[in-house]
């Protein structure tokens, strides 16, 4: 144990098994060629060498994942720093396709103009931003930053210790705080947005590292199959396990603080509170990029947490009966507050917290030997379809703008009542825009219905059928938000000053086009899906 | 003739489906074509039915028959699977006949826009798919999936084309049909759980028949009688009717009352007794109760309303209630006239919406008080009106007395308290009907109503057919009760139920033993 090897041992190097960790390499690589990107390249190529950049990574990083796919061994369970497993390798893909979708989505430069700031270090409102505005200046850091984001994503969601995983948390999580404050108008909003995200950050990951200190203290480890193993032993020390061989307060302490700072990053009630400030200050795109990916990330990591690190006899029933209970919380607060909401973007926040608690209702049978496999299967479906609609519906909203007095196309027109009459006048941004909301609601024949089917059928396999009953009661409080936005959309008459509405380039037509695809066909034909899904199974 | 191996249920259904994308596709010179195209689509549907009713086998009408399989999600245990038997293929039937009637009866209800109308004839197609669908579903899941989605079409029909509170009645309409719906998502996610699972897990086959515990049992056919009872709809979560039919235009008024809402008691009596046969006799008695309280509820508001869709569609409350009673009764007569009052109800409320959709569209107003008189101004109307109307009273050698009958003497051998308070409602049914017509069509003529022209050419093709039934089946109901019997008797053994004797006969029976 001590921290040099003894004169006279031979250093034997740690195995790196270097295809496990390509996806990651890629990413992050590309992130940091395009640092030099910024550094070097001249200012007028710059976006098209970043956006080129980003994609051809992330489609790299697809291939490799998809040609491991049939490598992996099914039931191996990582012991290094990261879970190579299928389980990691779906939710590395679909970080993949939904960051390609995101960076799509943030490269819009059509009719609406750049969503980000000139120059985001200028003061908002001063001489030095309207210089730079007129320069035209671009920040395109945004790329770059968006790949270290998803790297720190990739590594969190499949991370097999608790260390790796919080760097992995930082690493994902300040490149957003910075994405965040990045906003082209209402800047002040946006930088107060991410001071909020960055605070509140902050503190969950004290929490966080607390309670991998308190793990550590009584485990004497941080990995995940070690925890598994040491408190599956039981009662070895007299920190893990009380005589009678319940586990420890400490013991317990700390698994409550690590699952409450991976509860902060889905926006699970009650930590919740940041997420509509979040959505609602952030560039549009990024807000779709957050809400797909960060929550694909941070279930990802709590399933690993849940499913292959804290062994069923320690922690026996009540452990889902927590998990019940916040997925509980969390359902009925983002849905009936939702229903209150009068901006499409804060509406669209609270909407992914109640969706946050249906994949939840699925996390709580993880206690249930027989439902763990559906578990797994259906939480895995839910984050793909919901990342498509989520990704797609926010790109929606980015289009929808105000006009100024000299009619030119300004920002977004996030206010519900200026969505009045869009039916009429924009048949086809309405009708997907109307496919993502009954999506949402989970109508069936869209995905939103098969993944809200999957987390159901877990929870009543698992015995939580009142569990279910409560997801279907707050599916009709949602039904009637997304439903009041259709209204508004088709059966109401424009307002006196009518939006505008933004030709997408095509890139950002791309992006919305691939969500509302992947809604329809995971919708009408999920079976594929599904299967892939339930490959993934690997339970120890 | 083709044989029974041909997908007919499928080409039923593809036929609107496909004239729906036509219509909705047409490139904007030919849009005007919207309405022809739409009405020779829901035709060609129509033909395609007679086509089926003619190869379906009458004398195994209890079996499900024209039935396809194939395996759709199988991860989740779910088949494309469809197959009718005798009450089946009747609500298919009733489907196909209503459309094209409804097609012609709006021809002017859209508007003139051109990208109004081939949305609103292309949204009537893709319902007539649902609905053709749903009433041919052999797999729960598949059931539900179009139970749901068939909300979609309707909803936008309101909300696009209704009245003044459209907006209001769209919403609360889905909400109440959702909210019956998902409650019933879980009782069937319950009973995929308690079934034998696997690839085929959802084929009504394999669910009829399982071993559920009673509390099981009992709580799922709670879920699904939800669903059922918020659509079909009883009291007391009837009120979403009154405001999306009151607001619907004529046509999607008729769609939904008589055909849509017949999945709630035809869910009943295909999905409720057979899967649950315990708890459906465990609950006859209390659904018994609130049938009558429909009853007799539906036509009390019905003599006190001041609108004509209202009117109407408090009317069809009362009627679902003699429905229910007929189903959960619980002996042949009694099953067989509910299943019939299904399809009569269909033909007798669609001609009366139709009617007051004429009226409606000509004077500019739905209240019962601006209209006076109008009998001699526009006879056929009225006329049309009147043999509907009392078709809805169950009028001797009209439609509706047949079925009324049936489930009034069905409903006597089980319970008497109900049949007697359900005759009452018959009562009340002339009340209301001769009430209403006296109102609108009889006395002084109001200046407004003077100048109202009568029925054109194209409104009485419309409605001709459904009097033509209306008088048919009241004069000779054979052929379709042949088709219902054996598959109400394959019910009510699934069921478990036997006919009463009749506690009289036997009385009497000993009486003449001891003299």
């Amino acid at each position: 144990m001590t921290p040099f090897a003894a004169p006279g041992t031979t250093f034997t190097p740690p195995e790196i098994d270097w295809a496990a960790l390509s996806p990651v390499l890629v990413v992050v690589g590309a992130a940091v060629v395009g640092v030099l990107v910024e550094a070097f390249a001249p200012r007028r190529g710059r976006r098209f060498v970043q956006l080129a950049l980003s994609v051809a990574a992330l489609a790299a990083a697809l291939v490799v994942v998809v040609l491991r796919w049939g490598t992996v061994e099914q039931n191996l369970v990582g012991v290094s720093a990261l879970f190579d497993h299928r389980v990691s390798l779906f939710l590395t893909a679909t970080l993949l396709v939904l960051g390609l979708v995101a960076v799509l989505a943030m490269a819009e430069r059509g009719e609406s103009g750049d969503p980000f700031a000139p120059q985001a270090a200028a003061v908002p409102g001063s001489p030095y931003e309207d210089a730079a505005r007129r320069a035209g200046l671009e920040q395109t850091e945004v790329f770059p930053l968006t790949l270290f984001a998803l790297g720190g994503m990739i590594v969190f969601a499949t991370a097999a210790d608790l260390l790796t995983m919080f760097v992995a948390l930082e690493v994902f999580s300040l490149p957003l705080y910075v994405l965040a404050a990045l906003a082209r108008r209402r800047r002040l909003l946006s930088q107060e947005a991410s001071v909020k995200y960055f605070l509140l950050g902050a503190f969950s990951s004290g929490l966080f590292v607390y309670g991998v200190a308190l793990i550590y203290g009584t485990t004497g480890t941080v990995s995940l199959p070690g925890m598994l193993q040491r408190m599956a032993q039981g009662g070895a020390t007299e920190l893990l396990a009380t005589p009678d061989g319940e586990p420890s307060l400490m013991l317990l302490v700390g698994i409550v603080l690590v699952i409450s700072g991976l509860l902060f990053k889905i926006g699970a009630v009650p930590f919740h509170a940041w997420t509509p400030d979040v959505y609602t200050g952030a560039p549009t795109p990024v807000t779709g990029f957050m809400a797909a990916c960060t929550k694909v990330a941070a279930f990802g990591a709590l399933l690993h947490l849940l499913f292959y690190a804290l062994p069923i006899n320690v922690l026996q029933e009540s452990w889902g009966l927590v998990i019940a209970v916040v997925a509980v919380a969390t359902m009925v607060v983002g849905g009936v507050v939702a229903v209150v909401q009068t901006d499409i973007k804060r509406m669209l926040a609270y909407s992914s917290i109640a969706h946050a608690g249906f994949i939840l209702t699925a996390m709580a049978t993880s206690t249930v030997p027989d439902a763990r496999p559906l578990s797994i299967s259906g939480v895995l479906f839910y984050l793909l379809a919901y990342g498509f609609m989520t990704i797609g519906a926010f790109a929606v909203v980015s289009l929808v703008r105000e006009r100024d007095a000299e009619d030119n196309v300004t920002g977004e027109a996030t206010h519900l009542a200026q969505w009045a009459g869009l039916g009429q006048r924009s048949p086809v941004l309405a009708g997907v825009f109307t496919l993502f909301l009954l999506a949402m609601a989970g109508i069936p024949l869209t995905s939103g219905f098969t993944g809200k089917y999957a987390v159901f059928l877990a929870a009543v396999e698992g015995g939580y059928t009142w569990l279910a009953l409560v997801g279907v009661l707050v599916s009709v409080v949602t039904a009637f938000f997304y439903v009041r936005v259709i209204v508004l959309m088709y059966f109401s008459s424009p307002p006196a000053t009518p939006t505008a509405v933004a030709l997408p380039s095509p890139l950002m037509g791309a992006a919305i086009a691939v969500g509302a695809a992947v809604t329809v066909v995971l919708g009408v034909l999920p079976a594929p899906v599904l299967d892939l899904a339930a490959s993934t199974l690997a339970l120890p | 003739m083709l044989s029974s191996s041909f997908p007919w249920l499928t080409t039923a259904g593809l036929v609107p489906l496909v004239g729906a994308l036509v219509v909705w596709l047409l490139p904007a010179p030919t849009r005007r074509l919207a309405r022809p195209v739409a009405l020779a689509v829901s035709v060609l549907t129509l033909l395609v039915v007679v086509g089926m009713a003619l190869s379906f086998d009458v004398a195994q009408a209890g079996t499900h028959q024209f039935t396809e399989t194939y395996s759709w999600i199988p991860q989740l245990g779910v088949s494309y699977a469809l197959g009718v038997d005798g009450i089946g293929l009747t609500m298919v039937a009733l489907a196909a006949v209503l459309t094209p009637v409804v097609v012609l009866a709006s021809w002017h209800d859209a508007g003139v826009d051109p990208s109004r109308v081939r949305t609103f004839f292309a949204l009537v197609l893709v319902l007539e798919t649902l609905l053709i669908g749903v009433f041919a579903a052999r797999d729960l899941f598949l059931f539900y999936v179009l139970f749901e989605v068939m909300l979609i079409p309707m909803y936008f029909l309101i909300g696009s084309f209704g009245g003044p509170q459209r907006r209001y009645a769209a919403v609360k309409f889905l909400l109440y049909s959702l909210l019956g719906g998902l409650v019933m998502l879980v009782a069937v996610i319950a009973l995929y759980v308690q079934g034998p699972g696997g690839p085929e897990g959802f084929l009504l086959d394999n669910l009829v028949g399982l071993e559920l515990s009673e509390t099981a049992g009992r709580l799922m056919f709670l879920g699904f009688f939800v669903a059922f009872a918020i659509k079909a709809p009883m009291w007391p979560v009837h009120t979403w009717l009154p405001d999306a039919a009151g607001q619907a235009p004529p046509g999607a008024a008729v769609l939904m009352v008589s055909v849509m809402d017949k999945v709630g008691t035809f869910g009943m009596i295909t999905l409720g007794l057979p899967l649950f046969p315990e708890a459906s006799r465990w609950a006859a008695p209390a659904i018994a109760v609130l049938a009558v309280i429909s009853i007799l509820y539906g036509a009390l508001l019905a003599i006190g309303q001041t609108d004509a869709m209202r009117f109407i569609a408090y009317t069809s409350v009362s009627h679902f209630g003699f429905i229910v009673l007929g189903i959960f009764a619980m002996t042949s007569p009694g099953q067989n006239g509910a299943v019939l009052y299904m399809v009569n109800h269909g033909f007798t409320t669609g001609a009366m919406f139709l009617v007051v959709g004429m009226l409606i569209a000509r004077r500019g107003s739905a209240r019962i008080t601006d209209y006076g008189g109008a009998q001699r101004v526009t006879p056929l109307l009225a006329g049309t009106f009147l043999v509907a109307g009392l078709s809805s009273l169950a009028l001797p050698g009209l439609s509706s007395f047949v079925s009324e009958f049936l489930v009034l003497v069905g409903t006597y051998a089980r319970y008497p308290w109900a049949a007697v308070l359900g005759a009452v409602g018959v009562i009340l049914a002339a009340v209301y009907i001769l009430l209403m017509y006296q109102r609108m069509f009889t006395g002084q003529v109001p200046e407004p109503v003077k100048a109202l022209p009568d029925m054109r050419a194209r409104e009485a093709w419309a409605v001709a057919p459904l009097i033509a039934v209306i008088i048919a089946l009241g004069v000779y109901p054979k052929p379709v009760l042949d088709v219902l019997e054996p598959a109400v008797q394959r019910t009510m053994e699934e069921v478990g139920a036997t006919d009463p004797q009749p506690a009289v006969s036997g009385a009497a029976t000993a009486e003449g033993a001891d003299q």
